[in-house]
């Protein structure tokens, strides 16, 4: 197991991205093909709007009522750049804290060592089955998958993560990853999937909660083995916390013999005081609440009091790569609010699958292609309007369209020469550059928009344009011409 | 006082009426226009586009063209934000620390028309007539960029005759977003569809906003469906007067 004590350090070798074949940062589509097929999808259109508009509401309300939530983000932002800036020293002491505290801590420099530490963490225990917590990291990695080839069954405890994995499904939210799936839908899927289901279970949400009580309590009761990831670590004391609103986190985290934490590197906070401004931060701007329902926190193992033994697997998997971005780093304070995603235009309309990655919406279009190196996301930082709509809810103030921006030009860079977009850009700041060369392209554009159809005649790749929209009747003048002539 | 336009590639080409309607404005309230005639593009469009390298000779040639005036106007939220936030990092990128400060002495004196109205001029009743019902969309860049905040309403509520709509969901983006709308044209028309719908509700004959981008945007899918609503420039509002209505057939 390699470890990384050089995070953040100038990197004499090329930074080390995600590998592919393994996890979910990559989709097998572009985004504006992806997002084709939502986009004709009236019952996802239905629920992005209705879901998003919801949380909207309800976030900008309990934001209104925190008179210093502009201090809070600056707080925030701030812990989290400190943070970054000393991660590899924080990292070792949170090692040694950890230790110290009677937990074992792995170091995993990317989604295949995380998998293969974790499945034989598993294997050593004997069991053939673990409960998880809803995680990010574990999603990111394909932990799920990778289990199921060594033959151990991972049980999602989360609603609706339990849906998106009876579904055979992938999350499309952050935060409600079933967000495109409605009742009737979850109805058949437990119908289907789930052990000792009532047949004559109706789509009441009420009965399917119960439903997925009913089963969970069982799987909690009878599973040795926990699977966690997290949203925080406090350095000062080894102590890492999970909030959630369902109560499956707390159980997962409080009853299994063992417990297997799987966290991003860049979840640190150095103290207890630092952690107070994110739980102000994260429930407000993720699920609208003052304070989410359960909060959970464990340092280490306590004889007699919960699981017994508890690893903590420390991922790297492009990490590393992001924050040797001076510009791109900044994506690493994300605290997985998924704030970006519901106030987003381009997400409400698209979804999450269209984003391919477990990150959708903003955050993922600046977060995935660091991740995985610009060559395999390049169309997502082109997923956005630069509206800006995200850097406002942002509550750790990252700012997405600088980043977006960013990375356009570093897939541009990346990309061989020639591209017909790269000869056009150039001839046009030739043109550009060269105002009388400019004032005869503004002539020309005149007459041959003149003999075409209004409305009409714009060839590839601009006919996208044409295709739902006018274009105007060129003037009689432009505004150069006028000004020669008065 | 002496203001410089910077009239935009879009509307210099396209939509000339809005470049038109500031010179007319302004000199309407007793200043002097001038028009650098060696400025072209402030290179937006090759910066959100991914081509950096390509726009440094852009901001280049901006910051030279307008580097000796004091006080410079764009009837533009995007272009102004452009100035602003977007050519000091370009010029720091391609490692010209020169120009990136050059870069930011400009975007300080760089107004879009209605903070130079409000803001440096003083001035929220410029004696305009308008008697139409307008809806106003404010533009992301106006908006989330600028902060113009509420200081073209305050223009459009003065205008005489007016019938001012409020425009439901406005600060949510039109999905124009420059090369987003040729990249993404179908995510950008579903935007396009609930930008119309909104404006569409408020039975006004008029949509009116700061940018001729997103108001080519706009007025591209209300031309298209035929809807008779029809986009015009901030400018052009606060450009006409009673006597401009009586001698033109349209505003």
């Amino acid at each position: 197991m390699t470890r990384r004590t050089f995070l953040g350090m100038p990197a004499t070798t090329p930074p080390v991205t995600a590998p592919a074949g393994v996890g979910h940062l990559r989709g097998e589509e572009s985004f504006p093909t992806a997002a084709r097929r939502s986009l004709a999808d009236p019952q996802l259109r239905r629920n992005l709007r209705h879901a998003t508009t919801t949380i909207r509401a309800k976030s900008a309300g309990v934001i209104a009522e925190q008179s210093d939530w502009e201090q809070l983000r600056t707080a925030g932002a701030a812990i989290k750049a400190d943070t970054l800036r000393r991660l590899p020293d924080l990292l070792e002491q949170l090692e040694e804290k950890v230790t110290a505290a009677g937990g074992v801590v792995h170091w995993a420099a990317d989604a295949v060592e995380a998998n293969r530490i974790v499945t034989d963490l598993v294997r050593a225990t004997g069991a053939d089955r673990v409960i998880k917590v809803k995680s990010m990291a574990t999603q990111e990695i394909g932990l799920n998958e990778a289990l199921e080839a060594a033959g151990i069954t991972a049980v999602e405890t989360d609603l609706a993560e339990l849906i998106v994995q009876f579904g055979d499904d992938r999350p499309s939210h952050i935060l409600v990853p079933a967000i495109h799936r409605n009742r009737a839908e979850i109805r058949e899927i437990f119908l289907r999937e789930m052990p000792g289901v009532d047949p004559a279970l109706t789509d009441d949400p009420a009965a399917l909660a119960a439903a997925a009580r009913r089963f969970l309590r069982e799987t909690f009761l009878s599973t040795p083995v926990a699977v966690s990831g997290a949203n925080f670590a406090v350095v000062e004391t080894g102590t890492l916390a999970v909030v959630e609103s369902e109560g499956n986190g707390r159980m997962c985290l409080t009853v299994p013999e063992t417990l297997i934490t799987v966290m991003g590197v860049e979840k640190l906070v150095p103290t207890w005081r630092d952690l107070e401004v994110f739980l102000q931060l994260l429930p407000r701007a993720s699920t609208g609440e003052r304070m989410n329902p359960y909060t959970s926190m464990w340092t280490g193992v306590t004889p007699g009091d919960g699981p017994q033994t508890f690893h903590l697997v420390l991922l790297d998997n492009g990490r590393s790569a992001v924050l040797a971005d001076e510009v791109g780093r900044q994506a690493l304070r994300c605290i997985r609010c998924s704030a970006c995603l519901n106030v987003c235009p381009v997400y409400e309309r698209a979804g999450g699958h269209a984003y391919g990655s477990v990150y959708p919406g903003p955050i993922g279009a600046v977060l995935s292609p660091q991740l995985t190196g610009i060559e395999d996301n390049a169309s997502l930082p082109y997923a956005s309007t630069l509206c800006g709509a995200c850097y406002d809810a942002c509550p750790v103030k990252i700012n997405i369209p600088e980043l977006l921006v960013h990375l356009r030009a570093e897939a541009v860079e990346s990309r061989p020469r020639p591209t017909a977009e790269s000869i056009a850009m150039a001839a046009a700041a030739y043109t550009m550059d060269r105002p009388r060369l400019y004032a005869a392209g503004q002539r020309a554009a005149r007459l041959s928009r003149l003999v075409g159809r209004r409305g009409r005649g714009l060839p590839p790749p601009l006919n996208g344009w044409t295709a739902s929209r006018d274009l105007p009747d060129p003037p009689a003048q432009t505004f150069r011409e006028w000004w020669a002539d008065r | 006082m002496r203001i410089a336009l910077f009239v935009t590639c879009l509307a210099d080409t396209m939509f000339p009426q809005a470049a038109t309607a500031t010179v007319r404005l302004l000199e309407r309230l007793g200043h002097e226009v001038v028009f650098p005639q060696e400025q072209t593009c402030c290179g937006q469009m090759h910066v959100n586009t991914g081509y950096q390298r390509e726009a440094v000779p852009l901001v280049r040639r901006h910051v030279r063209v307008f580097d000796p005036y004091d006080v410079i106007v764009a009837p533009s939220g995007s272009c102004v934000g452009s100035v602003r936030h977007q050519h000091a990092t370009v010029a720091r990128r391609a490692g010209d620390v020169r120009l990136a400060s050059r870069a930011e002495s400009v975007a300080e004196r760089t107004y879009e028309l209605s903070e130079l109205l409000v803001d440096v001029l003083g001035v929220t009743d410029v004696g305009a007539y308008y008697p139409h019902r307008v809806t106003y969309h404010p533009t992301c860049h106006s908006l989330r960029m600028l902060r113009v905040g509420d200081r073209p309403r305050q223009l459009l509520g003065a205008v005489r005759g007016l019938d001012l709509v409020e425009l439901p969901a406005a600060e949510q983006c039109c999905g124009f977003g420059g090369t987003f709308a040729v990249k993404n044209p179908e995510t950008s028309t579903a935007m396009l569809a609930d930008k119309m719908r909104h404006v569409l509700s408020t039975g006004a004959d008029v949509c009116a906003a700061g940018d001729v981008s997103c108001l080519m945007h706009i007025g591209g899918g209300l031309s298209r469906l035929r809807t008779g609503v029809r986009t015009v420039h901030l400018a052009e509002i606060l450009a006409s007067t009673e006597q401009s209505a009586r001698s033109a057939a349209r505003p």
